[in-house]
């Protein structure tokens, strides 16, 4: 067994006018929680995009597991969780047939479709809306049910494409103790936010891309200490924005 | 292929059918609202099973002034189930026959009343007879008229001839000259085959839809990072909305019989009628694929689904029924065109299943209509994934 969940090699990925991600290069350890930070239109969602086998990089590599993104797309499907960007949901069913539909889309049987969605609405705070058809839902709340159908199959490697945005504080923080635990399961994370405390809060590692760039890594202290300010907001609107001015 | 992931696709589109009112519309009530519309302003509640049958008598009789042929033709008259018109000429009779104004022609040939006449004079003798037949034209669109008709015809000969149930030799020969392809019988019974047909085409439009929307929400995207592989997720539409299309054949089924469509056919036929509704919903996915690759959002789709609803509602349903005979030959190249017609076969002319006219459009449907969901799943993988 390798002790690399993710490594990505010299990734590009071009659009026919924009350079959305840049020979990015990146390894992240089994069971890290490893953090992509980065100004919007980044390229976050780019990268994550081709881990989980939804474009095709124009260069480079991606492994997981040692599984080809590409050429192994079948193997990291049943390996990968993916909170994707927009909050997407059956409208038409209720929050528990929305995930009991992707407990049998990962082949998982009966019981354990039952107990994971209970936990999950549990951890969620959704479990008296669980019946209720989602499209009477609230942002927030599909948001939260959103996160948890990406997590239905216990899946060893999470992708979390700003999962806590549009919501309250109370979920936020409920959102937050979850994914923590996740970590103590030994489940590797990869989580975009635009958060900083968020990051701050929950990461081992942090990096931060802009332009498709990768142009700071290290642990949130690590970066605030290179970088000499107060915190990671501090260290984001100095990398970020200084790389701005100097295009200019 | 996991059956487990099919099926929870299939129940899933399923509940979307239930519970989405404008689906719930557009799939079942909106057909069956037309239906009834259609059917009730073409005059379909009760009135289409006619308890009299319209016959025409052409008299070409020479012999003994006519006497017997004029006995013959009375007596069709005091039938109360048959309404007589007496025709000089035969073409006049064959073009109202085909025309669906009458179901039936007996053609009175010259030698009729020399022939009852000989019969008389010798009845036990039969080789003394004037031997006679007599041609009859029936409506073959009118199943009720093939069947009901001759017998009739034959009892009222019968007793003439003063025949008792033993003798079963006869001057004369009741002989079913030909069955006449009749261009317009009941209006229902007319239009009802191409009702089946109609519902289902506006499967096109939900099946653009539903991909479409589904790719604009990103629940397309989920479902292709999960491990369901392209021919799960296939095999979940077609087979949803197979469902669907046989709901509405058999919603339309019952909203044209009790509204007076009873055709007299067997089992075999309806069958065989749910069969071509099931095979032909397949193209529906197809065109709803090919919509749903073009659009480029779900309201855009919506419009561009017509681009294959009306020429399948016009040229291969009632609702073009009437139309011109260029019309009719560019029917040709729409599948609900074969559907109809195979319909319409087998409900009004009484077609057997295995006939070549049956075959040929089965063939045509079947091989169409797999070519078309070809078409559409390529091309929509092409411009999306799957
Ligand atoms: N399908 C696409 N076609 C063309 N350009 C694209 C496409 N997808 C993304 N891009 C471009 O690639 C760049 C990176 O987009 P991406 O969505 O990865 O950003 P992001 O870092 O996730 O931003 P945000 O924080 O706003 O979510 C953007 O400039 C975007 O316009
Ligand atoms: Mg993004």
């Amino acid at each position: 067994m390798e002790e690399s969940a993710i490594i990505i090699e010299n990734l590009t990925k071009k659009f026919e006018d924009k350079t959305a991600v840049e020979d990015l290069s990146l390894q992240v350890s089994k069971g890290e929680l490893f953090g992509l930070l980065g100004p919007n239109g980044a390229g976050k969602t780019t990268a994550i995009n081709i881990l989980c086998g939804l474009i095709k990089p124009t260069s480079g590599t991606a492994k997981i597991y040692g599984y080809d993104v590409q050429k192994d797309a079948q193997k990291v499907k049943e390996l990968i969780g993916v909170c994707i960007q927009e909050t997407a949901i059956y409208p038409y069913l209720t929050g528990v047939e929305n995930l009991a539909l992707f407990g049998n889309l990962y082949a998982m049987n009966k019981k354990t479709i039952k107990e994971r969605s209970n936990m999950l609405l549990t951890k969620m705070g959704l479990t008296e809306d669980a019946k209720r058809i989602t499209a009477k839902y609230s942002g927030g709340m599909k948001r939260r049910l959103s996160l948890a159908l990406a997590l239905i199959h216990d899946p060893q490697i999470a992708f979390l494409d700003e999962p806590t945005v549009a919501m309250d504080p109370q979920s936020r923080h409920a959102v937050w103790d979850f994914i923590k635990e996740q970590k103590t399961k030994g489940k590797t994370i990869i989580l975009t936010t635009h958060y900083m405390e968020e990051a701050e809060e929950l990461c081992d590692r942090i990096g931060i891309i802009d332009h498709g760039k990768l142009i700071a890594l290290g642990t949130p202290k690590e970066l605030i200490a290179k970088n000499q300010v107060k915190n990671l907001e501090e260290v984001f609107i100095q990398l970020t924005g200084r790389n701005m001015r100097e295009e200019l | 292929m996991k059956v487990q992931r099919v099926l929870a696709l299939t129940k899933k589109e399923m509940m979307k059918t239930i519970r989405e009112p404008a689906v719930l519309f557009m799939i079942f009530l909106f057909p069956i609202v037309f239906v009834f519309a259609f059917g009730a302003s073409l005059g379909g509640f009760g009135g289409s099973q006619t308890a009299t049958y319209q016959v025409g008598v052409v008299n070409l009789d020479l012999g003994g002034s006519q006497h017997w042929s004029q006995v013959f033709t009375n007596n069709l008259s005091n039938m109360t189930i048959l309404k007589v018109n007496v025709y000089t000429d035969n073409q006049t009779a064959q073009s109202d026959l085909s025309q669906g104004k009458i179901q039936a022609v007996i053609l009175i040939p010259a030698s009729f009343s020399d022939s009852i006449t000989s019969y008389n004079t010798a009845p036990n003798h039969p080789s003394q007879w004037v031997n006679t037949t007599v041609p009859l034209y029936l409506d073959k669109g009118s199943l009720v008229a093939t069947q009901a008709i001759p017998p009739i015809f034959q009892q009222v000969l019968g007793g003439m001839l003063n025949q008792n149930q033993q003798t079963t030799q006869s001057p004369i020969q009741l002989q079913t000259a030909s069955l006449v392809e009749v261009k317009q019988s009941s209006a229902l019974d007319f239009i009802a085959p191409g009702m089946f047909t109609f519902a289902s085409i506006f499967l096109i439009m939900m099946v653009a839809q539903s991909f479409t929307q589904d790719r604009e929400n990103g629940m397309m995207k989920r479902i292709r990072i999960s491990p369901t592989t392209p021919t799960e997720f296939m095999a979940s539409q077609v087979i949803s909305y197979m469902g669907i299309a046989l709901i509405q054949a058999t919603l339309v089924f019952a909203m044209t019989y009790a509204m007076g469509f009873k055709p007299a056919v067997g089992v075999p036929a309806y069958v065989f009628a749910f069969i071509l509704v099931l095979v032909f919903s397949v193209s529906n996915v197809g065109f709803g694929l090919i919509t749903a690759s073009i659009a480029k959002s779900s309201s855009a789709a919506t419009g561009l689904s017509f681009l294959f609803v009306l020429p399948q509602l016009f040229l291969g349903t009632f609702v073009g029924a009437s139309l011109s005979g260029d019309a009719q030959i560019a029917g040709k190249f729409v599948p609900s065109y074969y559907v109809t017609d195979a319909l319409t076969s087998v409900f009004l002319r009484g077609a057997p299943l295995g006939s070549v006219t049956i075959l040929v459009d089965l063939a045509v449907v079947s091989v169409s209509c797999v070519a078309i969901l070809a078409i559409g799943i390529v091309l929509y993988a092409k411009y999306y994934k799957i």
